[in-house]
């Protein structure tokens, strides 16, 4: 591996983020997932097609997410009465009962996340699709990386499928149609970010610059 | 042969350059003194390590061992049922789930609530130490290990979305309805602050201390 000792910065090497082991980014091929070849640690995914493959995932997550919002999750059922939750009732339900800590991570965990990253998604590659340069194109990639680990959507369906399994014990519960549109929702937001390469990203705002 | 081996040792230190957090941008130490601290591709502050990672872990890891004991021992949620007041404990969830008969989502709640943070609590302790008292021994294996914490600690969130959703939804005043409990907090804190705790942690560190010797499993 040859490095320039007098390079400023570079994208021919990178250093492996969890062990700082160079790599020459060239052995890395299309269509591969690089790892570390000391720690093992995933250093990035190529995909031909990558920007705009992540750009309709996205535009379906937010699409999906849209319409998550509109219907209820469950619906409850317990001697003729009736009662339903959308996705954004229980921050609100945490946030009345006197629980406000509870209320806004709950919000921000299930609904500011999960739609801050399609949006900041979308804003970014949309525009790239239309050969623009996107305004915020620094706090977009930073905001992505930043807002990756609060967006909980696939943990929140597991908290729907334990909360209808404690329920069934005394009324009768029902699946919503928001459920199913949640699921495709988180679907397509994991498949936007596997598919999502940052450097083809770089790459293309540097061509948009020139 | 013998020289790819050198060469696969250069790491970003020993070129005299650092990987941006954000997005890897390989950038030299001469930039950085010339031109700023911020990343030029990104524009996040640049750092060899994460800042404070190791005094920050410590601290983070700590308030999370605090707090786990009234996560536990608080009730997180009450159930009235025609009157009948029933309070349940993240443990006492779990074996009412399992009593039901419920045996794979009583498993899922137990890793999930139960397994994962004290695993998580754990695991970071025992890395934090690792590098504090700069251990050399399978170098590999704990990035793997600080690998897995990072990535299951997220899905202790579980109960805490549970709780949410069965507060919303059953609120029928006289028949049943639902209310959290204090340890809901404590244990929502648990796993945030030690999610922190996993962020702040650099496995850069384990390398460091391992002084370039690569046979380390």
């Amino acid at each position: 591996m040859r490095i320039d000792r007098h390079f400023t910065y570079t994208e021919s090497h990178m250093a492996c983020p969890e062990c700082d082991l160079l790599h020459l980014v060239s052995d890395i091929r299309e269509g591969e997932q690089g790892h570390c070849i000391r720690c093992g640690a995933l250093l990035f995914v190529r995909h031909r097609n990558s920007l705009d493959r992540a750009l309709a995932f996205s535009l379906t997550g937010l699409s999906f997410f849209i319409l998550a919002n509109l219907f209820p999750l469950l619906t409850f059922e317990m001697e003729g009465h009736t009662e339903s939750n959308r996705l954004i009732d229980g921050a609100i339900a945490f946030w009345q009962a006197g629980y406000w800590e509870l209320g806004i991570a709950v919000f921000i965990f299930s609904v500011f996340a999960p739609l801050a990253v399609l949006l900041v998604l979308v804003t970014l590659l949309l525009p790239l699709r239309l050969g623009r340069a996107p305004l915020f194109v620094k706090l977009q990639i930073r905001l992505l990386v930043f807002l990756k680990p609060w967006a909980m959507s696939e943990i929140f369906i597991l908290g729907i499928i334990v909360a209808f399994v404690k329920l069934q014990d005394f009324a009768d519960v029902g699946i919503g149609l928001s459920l199913f549109a949640f699921i495709l929702m988180v679907i397509a937001t994991v498949m936007a970010y596997l598919t999502l390469d940052t450097r083809a990203l770089w790459a293309r705002l540097e061509e948009l610059a020139v | 042969m013998s020289g790819e081996r050198q060469q696969a040792r250069l790491t970003a230190t020993s070129i005299e350059a650092v990987s941006c957090h954000v997005c890897n941008l390989l950038v030299s130490n001469r930039y950085r003194s010339e031109h700023g601290n911020a990343c030029p591709r990104c524009g996040t502050a640049l750092h060899r390590r994460k800042p404070d990672s190791m005094s920050r872990t410590w601290a983070l890891l700590i308030a999370a061992a605090i707090l786990y004991v009234p996560a536990n021992v608080y009730p997180i949620l009450t159930v009235i049922s025609f009157g009948q007041p029933t309070t349940s404990t993240i443990i006492g969830g779990v074996i009412e789930l399992a009593a039901g008969g419920q045996w794979v989502i009583a498993a899922v709640v137990f890793i999930a609530s139960v397994f994962v943070p004290i695993f998580k609590i754990l695991a970071l302790l025992f890395l934090a130490l690792s590098v504090q008292l700069k251990w050399q021994a399978r170098p590999r294996a704990r990035t793997l290990l600080y690998r897995f914490t990072e990535f299951i600690g997220r899905w202790s969130m579980i109960d805490i979305f549970m709780i949410s959703i069965l507060i919303a939804l059953v609120k029928l005043q006289a028949l049943a309805t639902v209310t959290a409990g204090p340890g809901a907090i404590a244990f929502a804190a648990v796993v945030i602050i030690t999610m922190f705790a996993a962020m702040t942690f650099d496995p850069r560190l384990i390398w460091d201390t391992e002084g370039m010797s690569d046979d380390g499993g």
